[in-house]
């Protein structure tokens, strides 16, 4: 429109700053805290993908994602969350198989053969429970409830938890992994990414996971040059500074609004 | 060769597969693993998967695990209507946000109420302490009411005007505390109107029968061979006592 318009008046370059303020509103935006591991995933894929985007920062440290605001946006209260104009999506999984279809990425990342693709699927739906559950669990036991609560967590219940994230990592090299470079084979696709930002949680407190699994430490270096050196080591320095969180919470009163979570952990 | 399923229909995920390979008229074989058995633990299913869990496919030398890989699988092998698993973006990205958020969503807080009120009483031969089961009723009453407020609201199915995978995968893990005894439909009219559609689209006659086993669980229980139950016990101190 704006083309057509330039042999024109004035109204021309209105028509033109009113498809700016459009197409602003119209940018996809992500609601993103990289102390997140699927924020993280999401983060890395709209990137290495060059896909456009506005960076919305939420604050978990403070509490953001209980505010009226992010209410308005999603219900469910967490991140990440996508809004593209009028639609909104939350899930790191739906998020990133949405943006492969919108922006046509590379094929390994989504493979449309159907063995190729059902192994990424396979291994996405698998995670929540083995992977994320355990190395999440691991990440509050270790650096968030001795900071919220003053006291460190039972040995017995570490134990357990390590116990449940060991047979979770097992399963990964024998069965997910094997001796593939990838999950899928010769390339990377969204399931490494989504394995890689979920095993890199626990070591931000100071547990290196891939420690003694020279397999699992080959994969990840391999992930991390695929992605590049540059935007993985972007994307975790927040987690490898959860140091800084201390002084965060002493501020502002988080210890109330995060005992609902505390409870469930310990249920 | 057909398709193998290797399925116990007493689990959630083992029924969505069974009723979506069924309504859409695929050929397979099905495979009984009856997990209170142990079948899960036999070499030729280890063979199949590793995890040792169900559901899982064989397909020639293709073997799968997971519930909604192995529907996305079906769907796209056996062109299934599109409304199962739509192409349109929105739409897809919808089924794909639900059945991404289930599974820490509603699956383990069903499932754990029919441990609590079924299978743990009989193992253990006492009731889990009342404060957790409480706290995982709680659990369960807040994925709920996320299911009506958020992946309803006023549409009449989750993706909107039809049905699609994310409400068979979400039917089946909201019957599993109705197994339990625990009606999760009483009070809740628009939780009520769903289940009528989707029973509907489904086909009566076909999601009756998925669900037979877990509706008539109590004497199944009755009959359980506890012995054989054995290896639960360390889990379920862990988690309930």
């Amino acid at each position: 429109m704006c083309v057509r318009d330039r042999g024109r008046s004035l109204s021309s370059i209105n028509m033109c700053e009113r498809q700016r303020s459009l197409f602003a509103i119209m940018t996809l935006e992500l609601f993103l805290d990289l102390h997140s591991q699927p924020c993280r995933a999401v983060y890395i894929f709209a990137k290495k993908a060059n896909i456009p985007f506005e960076f919305k920062k939420v604050d978990l440290a403070s509490g953001q994602q209980y505010g009226e605001e992010f209410g308005k946006l999603s219900i469910v209260r967490k991140v990440p969350v996508l809004r593209d104009g009028d639609f909104i999506l939350t899930e790191s999984i739906a998020i990133l198989m949405y943006l492969a279809e919108k922006f046509a990425t590379p094929d390994h990342w989504y493979p449309v053969a159907l063995q190729q693709r059902a192994r990424v699927n396979e291994y996405l739906s698998w995670q929540h429970k083995a992977i994320r559950e355990n190395g999440s669990k691991i990440f509050w036991f270790r650096a968030m409830v001795p900071l919220l609560t003053g006291a460190p967590v039972g040995q017995e219940r570490m134990d357990s938890a390590m116990e449940d994230l060991t047979s979770a990592l097992a399963v990964f090299e024998q069965k997910f992994l094997q001796q593939r470079c990838f999950i899928t084979g010769k390339d990377i696709s969204l399931a490494d990414l989504v394995a890689i930002v979920e095993l890199m949680q626990p070591v931000g407190t100071g547990l290196d996971v891939f420690e003694g699994r020279p397999s699992l430490s080959a994969w990840r270096d391999r992930v991390k040059k695929e992605i590049g050196a540059s935007l993985f080591d972007e994307a975790h320095q927040v987690i490898m500074n959860v140091h800084m969180l201390p002084q965060v919470f002493e501020d502002n009163g988080m210890l109330e609004l995060m005992k609902p979570q505390l409870k469930k952990l310990f249920n | 060769m057909p398709l193998e399923l290797f399925l116990d229909l007493f689990s959630q995920p083992c029924r969505s597969v069974y009723i979506f390979a069924k309504k859409n008229n695929i050929p397979f074989d099905f495979k009984t693993i009856s997990l209170m058995e142990g079948h899960q633990y036999g070499e030729e299913f280890g063979k199949v998967n590793m995890m040792r869990k169900v559901p899982a496919i064989r397909d020639g030398d293709f073997c799968l695990a997971e519930s909604v890989a192995i529907m996305m699988y079906m769907a796209e092998k056996y062109k299934t209507p599109d409304y199962w698993y739509p192409a349109d973006l929105h739409k897809r990205a919808r089924v794909n946000e639900y059945l991404s958020w289930q599974h820490m969503g509603i699956r383990m807080h069903g499932s754990k109420m029919f441990w609590i009120n079924v299978l743990i009483p009989k193992i253990m031969g006492r009731g889990v302490p009342e404060e957790k089961k409480n706290a995982a009723m709680e659990e369960l009453n807040g994925s709920l009411k996320m299911i009506e407020e958020k992946f309803l609201q006023d549409r009449p199915f989750i993706a909107g005007d039809h049905i699609s995978l994310a409400d068979l995968v979400a039917i089946v893990e909201v019957y599993q505390p109705v197994g339990a005894c625990i009606d999760v439909f009483e009070g809740r009219p628009k939780l009520s109107a769903w289940r009528d559609r989707v029973r509907q689209e489904i086909g009566p006659e076909l999601f009756d029968e998925a669900h037979q086993g877990i509706l008539c669980c109590q004497e199944m229980v009755n009959s359980l061979d506890v012995n054989k139950m054995e290896a639960f016990k360390p889990r379920i101190v862990q988690m309930f006592f």
